[in-house]
């Protein structure tokens, strides 16, 4: 499990459809097996960071290093889970999907099959190996693409929103079924969301970013013990706390 | 989760039942074919054309078994299915391609689009006589035009099918560290499928369009467009029907048992197309 360090990242582009919302002078420091969430109205650019992360975009300056080594593009330190179910493969099975980075990887088969497996059974799918993804719902289809950025054992998991299509009561069990994951693995989590709870319930700490420009505003250490009860006074508490640094009112209930 | 557990529970119990619903689909399937077969033999028996022109359709089956029993009617089916099996596998294979190419190399789109684009409205059979000069009378320029022709709607299908795979897909696949050949092999291709399947469908149909015509012109000696043109000579409607029904039937077992068979397997089988 590798730090992260996220040193004055800024990307402001342009496009046709007008000027994505980017990043401005993003420093952030992430411990190895910490789990952090970044939290942000629409449009501070917390989606575009996971994206330089990742590596699908370079930054215009600043730099990203992974356990000391600088971020050049996509690699496979980094395990990364989209918010759209369409990200799985629907030609292959769950267990076909799962063993897609090892295969890429090179990792011969009576192994392979044993970690994919072991993947899936760690997010409790082990029923549904060989069921294709339009056989499994939203929240199933979720944990396979979970399992499948695992199964290659990156350092990293980078999550944008994985939860965000999903009914509120699956959405609280794929909460506590990821701190479970993350407790047995401890992976280094950067966890991209909008949902306040969630953030309260999954982080060590919340980095709250604003926008115009896109950049943070403040990090919350969130110290509550695990498993959190989300019903306690402490951690309604917390969420009221975030909810300030978010400019909401924090008379009203979280959402 | 129970759901999804219900769901296939259920899709697998389908067959309880199967009878009953099997000769309703029948009856449905050959119910539009007996008002058509109806209204022919009114048409044929009151005389409004020429008997010979216009044969009740038992004339019409029992020239299909002579012609079956013979072997003139084989023959010329065989002939014909071999030609259309070369050209469509030149245009299977090079559309294909051409196709994926032009999907995923910029350059290759920016130079092929405007040819393809420009032949692909034009008649198959006007390219016809251009093939016969060049490659001469028979099999040989037949099949080429053939594929030529029928190259077309696949090259369109997979362009398009290439430029519709999911980016989700790609960034997906390049994160767990696909290189270009196995992103193009395992992600590409298979996301691409569905559209591809469908320009193979269309440059089936049109190679079965073009060789039909193109039998009469090449001055093949046997072959089912050769039956056809050449029966209307002798005002042998019977046999010309005959040939049509071969062409259909052709048509209909290619359609159920290679293309619904592929398509169950891969595209259906992987949600990505309903059925």
């Amino acid at each position: 499990m590798q730090p992260i360090a996220i040193r004055d990242v800024s990307l402001n582009y342009d496009t046709p459809g007008g000027k994505v919302q980017g990043v401005t002078n993003v420093s952030i420091d992430i411990d190895a097996s910490e789990f952090v969430c970044i939290v942000g109205p629409s449009g501070c650019g917390k989606s575009t960071l996971l994206n330089i992360i990742a590596g699908f975009l370079a930054p215009a300056t600043g730099q990203i290093s992974i356990g000391g080594k600088p971020v050049t593009g996509h690699g496979m330190d980094r395990g990364v889970v989209f918010q759209d179910f369409a990200q799985l493969f629907p030609w292959r099975t769950a267990l076909g999907n799962v063993s897609f980075g090892l295969e890429m990887k090179g990792v011969a088969n009576p192994e392979r099959d044993r970690i994919a497996r072991e993947q899936l059974r760690l997010v409790k799918l082990e029923k549904f190996t060989d069921s294709f993804p339009h056989h499994l719902s939203g929240g199933m289809q979720q944990r396979v693409a979970i399992a499948r950025a695992l199964a290659y054992n990156p350092s990293v998991l980078l999550m944008d929103e994985p939860f965000a299509a999903l009914d509120a009561m699956t959405r609280d069990d794929m909460q506590r079924l990821l701190a479970d994951v993350w407790k047995e693995t401890r992976k280094t989590v950067i966890y991209v969301t909008h949902n306040v709870a969630e953030a309260v319930y999954l982080a060590d700490r919340v980095v709250v970013m604003s926008a115009h420009p896109g950049t943070v505003k403040t990090v919350m250490k969130i110290d509550l013990p695990r498993p959190r009860d989300p019903l306690s006074v402490e951690f309604l508490d917390c969420q009221k706390e975030l909810m300030g640094h978010l400019g909401h009112n924090t008379n009203g209930a979280a959402h | 989760m129970q759901d999804a557990v219900t769901a296939i529970a259920i899709a697998d119990a389908a067959p309880a039942g199967r009878g009953a619903e099997r000769w309703r689909l029948a009856a449905r399937n050959i119910f539009p074919f007996a008002v058509v077969g109806t209204i022919w033999e009114i048409v044929a028996w009151a005389g409004v054309f020429p008997h010979r022109l216009f044969p009740p359709l038992e004339e019409v089956a029992l020239s299909f078994v002579n012609l079956t029993i013979s072997g003139v009617l084989p023959h010329h089916t065989i002939e014909t299915v071999l030609r259309l099996l070369g050209g469509f596998a030149l245009a299977a294979v090079f559309g294909t391609a051409i196709g994926v190419m032009m999907g995923r190399s910029r350059r290759a789109e920016d130079i092929l689009l405007p040819l393809v684009s420009i032949g692909a409205p034009i008649p198959g059979l006007a390219y016809a006589p251009l093939f016969l000069l060049w490659f001469g009378l028979g099999n040989f320029s037949s099949v080429l035009l053939v594929g030529f022709v029928a190259a077309f709607p696949v090259i369109f299908n997979s362009w398009t099918g290439v430029k519709a795979v999911k980016e989700i897909w790609v960034r997906s696949a390049l994160s767990m560290g696909a290189d270009d050949k196995r992103l193009f092999r395992y992600v590409i291709l298979p996301g691409a499928l569905p559209y591809i399947l469908t320009g193979l469908r269309l440059g089936l149909a049109q190679a079965w369009r073009i060789l039909v015509a193109v039998e009469m012109l090449a001055a093949v000696p046997w072959g089912l467009g050769w039956l056809i043109f050449g029966a209307r000579k002798f005002l042998n409607t019977d046999a010309m029907m005959a040939g049509i029904a071969v062409i259909a039937i052709i048509g209909l077992l290619l359609e159920k048992y290679v293309f619904q068979k592929i398509e169950n397997y891969t595209v259906v089988r992987w949600g990505m197309v309903a059925k």
